[in-house]
């Protein structure tokens, strides 16, 4: 009944989930999983109403046995409310046939009860789908990409087992939040800060691995890039340390990410090839101050100026911070005051200031363009400062940004979810003009003639040298309109990629429809990716058809 | 005597890509301009040069282009055999066409002046 | 000399095939043209076990390379890919697999493209640093690449190899610098990487990663495949360039002078490549910084006052010099550290004063330890403990340790072995280098890079879980090269035919 409620609570919308993360926040690390240890007395074994694709009742009842001794009962979930909980509460095929749903659910707590599920998973031949913290909303949730999978849910491992201040690297665990690791650092007064994404309960680990960023300085925003050292349960049950980790008692596994001969760490990445266990990460030192500047620049066509500009001054490195573009350039067609670029700078306070000055210098080439400088911001915050800065720019996570899909004034009865579209642009002005001529010139017939409220498109410039043109589709429980979503999703999917503009990530459902427009020679690279995953995982128990990498048993020819 | 600048090293490596290209005859420098100016010529920062003034201590000069002792004989087993750290050539690098144009080119003393 | 396990017959038809396939001129069988592929720095020169190619075979388009790749396997002719063949000191242009057809790509030597203004270069893998300077300089482009000490090294090559450069970070991890790739598969198919997979792809050297798995790493140090093309992100010009030194006297100021450099380099106020000097009591570190003036200055000047915090240290700063540097500039400062390559790291093998007579070759032995100054020392009385016993009293001359410093958050304590023409001294640095890949294991240390003759024994090393990566680089070789065609034994990884149990 709790199950059931807290179920309910995380379907009903954005509006209640904050509150259950901020709980969540205040909790010691361990909490979580004490809270699935409930007393073993009270677990009631209840068959799954739903079965894994392929697998027989008495091999899933076998499976479902041969894992509660390994992991416990507690830590397997069959009852139809408690696997409901793993439903993707954005999915834009909510409560239709084709939403992707989980048969189960297991949690193992340790590296060994991981190791014990997949060889289960593998001598049964059961789909699993791994999750860290099921947190990638707006692509996916905690929902399987194969319906019916069991979902491995690796919550309950959240040891942060190392925060080294002096190499500024931390060594963590799949359920680790970005929540507990800001924790555990403030608890343990460490001079590093973390890179916070949008999602602040989301997993450090799963975020990097489902390709995501954050708001901080360059290199650390790129979460993937960031990572050094990971340790992986293959398919068949084995464990593999990655980089300098192969060495055994190796001191450097967070030093040096590369490691010796091929390095497999990126099969990883939107993977999977293996269920990743633990991971390092490069830490900032905490930089002295952040300032920033707004640039506007009057013409549209400034664009293209304002980010050769900008790309010069990322590419030297003299801005640091994420940078982001805005204005009505891209919405309307080409006002006056056309586009803003907002850039900070994280550092010593002296060297931020020349910075400043430089930067000052290189955009006032651009006739008509003002430059204003905002703040200068001490680290560690004041109580008074924090009420005025964005957190995550500060190295703090939180959830500020769901703010956008509970209820505002503009929107006092928001559909609830979104999911979002995201191509990656050359990163020109050019590139900036043509894309939004292309979204004004399609908006008409793709949105129903305006009836689809899309939000975009976004220009993210937050990573160095890609820029990404985010288009959010709102997502609720009206069937129909889900429909009209996922339809419009797929237009824009391939009126891009005929202008040779991909998505670097999407929702589950769409993974297919994107994998497949990344075709060069007739796809060779899925089908390279496809070889991998067939020798890894010859029974393609692993996530099948994640980032659309099926194995070969489900692939269609 | 030549200055070993970059700037023209460049402009030899373009004379290089030009008699590649084109059915012009193979210019001597040019090879020499593309593969031997990094170690050979003056200046700081050169491992031949300063190898063969430790060798000759200024019995012969130390810069190739100065020499006059060299045949193309000469030039070739070393292009085609190293010597200490000097690696042997593939003809992948130096087909035997240029290397006939530079060994040519450097003992008929085209390099001096 | 046929390759293991080829028959005459069926080698005389591989050979025909691939004269076919990419002109007569182009394979390479006779003796002395073999010859030229030798690792002139071999540590078995002239013995037995030195690792030769029983052939060459040198395409220059990516349609040729995939019909070389077909045959091989057809034939099942072991090859070996070379971009330029200048990995010297880690093997040159040798197989390490002895017998292998060298698979020679020096002749694709096109620069694609060099975008100013995305600052981003797409090279061929026979393109060498002087290429593509010699490109950038001609067509007058903003540009800097990051030149590591052989000039002559081809760009992919240096990044496959594991290889780095002397300008800013973090351009100076070739690996880590680079943005798609294209690469011939065993089975001859063709696979572009990252944003390329996308048809007309307007943004393959902007954004690396792509969308679902990443496979570029695989080719890092590997052998799963041909790569024939590679996009690098290249720095814009930086205005200026100012390098200082900072001095400690005593030898547990190497804690408090690393613990400083890692939180200057980790906050990116250092950009540049340091380099550690010293031993005993006496450590120096450089730290250069590139970017505008007034940014430099400010740096410096930051750096300054950290550094100041440890008692009794000197810090001097260098001359501030701009770019571009004119003549006279460049002929007196380090040239790579500008972007310019050459070949003056050489001059340490060659004849000099202190050395009339080398041996002209060397090895590079380059454990990874941890950016630490307890593990400088910790190295350093290591080294001195073990150096009597290995180097036989003396007797063998290596030079070193050197602590690398030139990767942010990596150090590298390398030592170099002469290695020359005399099989005897050979033997005996062989034996040498063996002993310190094995006592440094033990202490959790281990190579980032091995010269072909100990890329095994390196392997074996890394061990974790009964070799548990090595199995999985094994599982993947053999699904991607079932007939073990490409670079068997590349820095360990064996195709299932080849592997002892």
């Amino acid at each position: 009944m709790t199950d059931r409620r807290k179920f309910l609570q995380t379907a009903a919308g954005m509006a209640a989930v904050p509150a259950v993360g901020a709980a969540g926040l205040a909790l010691p690390a361990t909490a979580a999983g004490a809270q699935v240890a409930a007393p073993a007395t009270s677990i009631s074994v209840v068959a799954p109403s739903r079965l894994p694709p392929g697998v027989s009742r008495p091999d899933f009842n076998r499976a479902l046995s041969a894992w509660r001794s390994a992991i416990g009962a507690d830590g397997v979930f069959t009852s139809d409310a408690d696997v409901a909980l793993y439903r993707d509460a954005y999915s834009p095929y909510w409560g239709e046939p084709e939403e992707r749903v989980a048969s189960a659910a297991v949690a193992p707590a340790t590296l060994e009860q991981v190791q014990a599920v997949v060889r289960v998973a593998n001598q049964y031949k059961v789909p699993l789908y791994a999750i860290s913290t099921g947190r990638n909303l707006a692509y996916g949730g905690s929902a399987p990409v194969y319906s019916g999978s069991v979902v491995l849910d690796l919550k309950r491992m959240n040891r942060v087992l190392e925060v080294n201040e002096r190499n500024a690297y931390a060594l963590v665990e799949p359920g680790v939040s970005y929540f507990d690791l800001y924790e555990h650092i403030t608890k343990h007064n460490l001079d590093v800060w973390i890179d916070p994404p949008d999602p602040g309960w989301g997993s450090v680990i799963g975020n990097a691995l489902d390709g995501g960023g954050g708001w901080t300085a360059s290199p650390f925003r790129d979460h993937f890039g960031a990572h050094c050292g990971m340790e992986v349960v293959l398919a068949s049950g084995e464990v593999v340390r990655t980089g300098m980790g192969a060495l055994p008692d190796s001191k450097s596994w967070q030093h040096n990410r590369w490691g010796y001969g091929p390095w497999v760490d990126g099969l990883f990445r939107q993977g999977n090839m293996g269920v990743v266990t633990k991971m390092g990460f490069h830490l900032m030192p905490r930089p002295e101050v952040m300032q920033s500047a707004v640039v506007r620049v009057p013409r549209n066509e400034d664009a293209i100026a304002l980010l050769d500009t900008l790309n010069l001054l990322e590419n030297q490195h003299v801005v640091n911070g994420s940078t982001s573009l805005g204005g009505v350039g891209g919405a309307a067609g080409g006002n006056a005051g056309a586009w803003s670029l907002t850039l900070p700078i994280y550092g010593p306070e002296k060297v931020v200031r020349a910075q400043m000055e430089y930067c000052r210098d290189k955009f006032a080439k651009i006739a008509g363009s003002t430059f204003t400088e905002g703040e200068l911001f001490r680290t560690p915050l004041s109580a008074d400062a924090l009420t005025r800065a964005r957190k995550t720019s500060f190295g703090i996570p939180d959830l500020s940004t769901f703010g956008l899909l509970g209820r505002t004034h503009a929107d006092p009865v928001p559909a609830g979810g979104h999911m979002d579209f995201s191509p990656i642009l050359p990163r020109t002005g050019e590139a900036l003009l043509e894309f939004a001529k292309f979204y004004r010139d399609n908006l008409p017939s793709v949105s129903d003639g305006g009836k689809l409220r899309f939000l975009g498109p976004v220009y993210m410039t937050n990573w160095d040298r890609t820029l990404v043109a985010l288009i959010m589709f709102p997502v609720g429980k009206d069937k129909a309109f889900n429909a009209r979503m996922r339809h419009a999703f797929e237009q824009w999917v391939q009126l891009c990629a005929d202008r040779g503009w991909g998505e670097y990530r999407t929702p589950a459902v769409f993974q297919d429809a994107v994998a497949k427009v990344y075709s060069y020679n007739n796809h060779s690279l899925t089908r390279m990716r496809e070889t991998i995953k067939d020798a890894l995982d010859p029974n393609g128990i692993l996530s099948p058809g994640r980032y659309g990498v099926w194995p070969r048993h489900l692939r269609k020819s | 005597m030549r200055a070993a600048t970059p700037v023209m090293a460049a402009l030899g490596l373009m004379a290089m890509a030009m008699a590649a290209t084109g059915a012009e005859p193979i210019a001597g420098e040019a090879v020499y301009q593309r593969w031997c100016v990094h170690c050979h010529s003056t200046g700081r920062g050169n491992p031949g040069t300063e190898s063969l003034q430790v060798k000759y201590k200024g019995s012969v000069p130390a810069v190739l282009l100065e020499r006059t002792d060299l045949t193309a004989e000469v030039i070739r087993v070393f292009v085609r055999q190293g010597v200490l750290s000097m690696p042997p050539f593939r003809k992948t690098e130096i087909t035997d066409a240029e290397l006939g144009a530079l060994s040519t080119w450097m003992a008929s003393g085209g390099g001096k002046r």
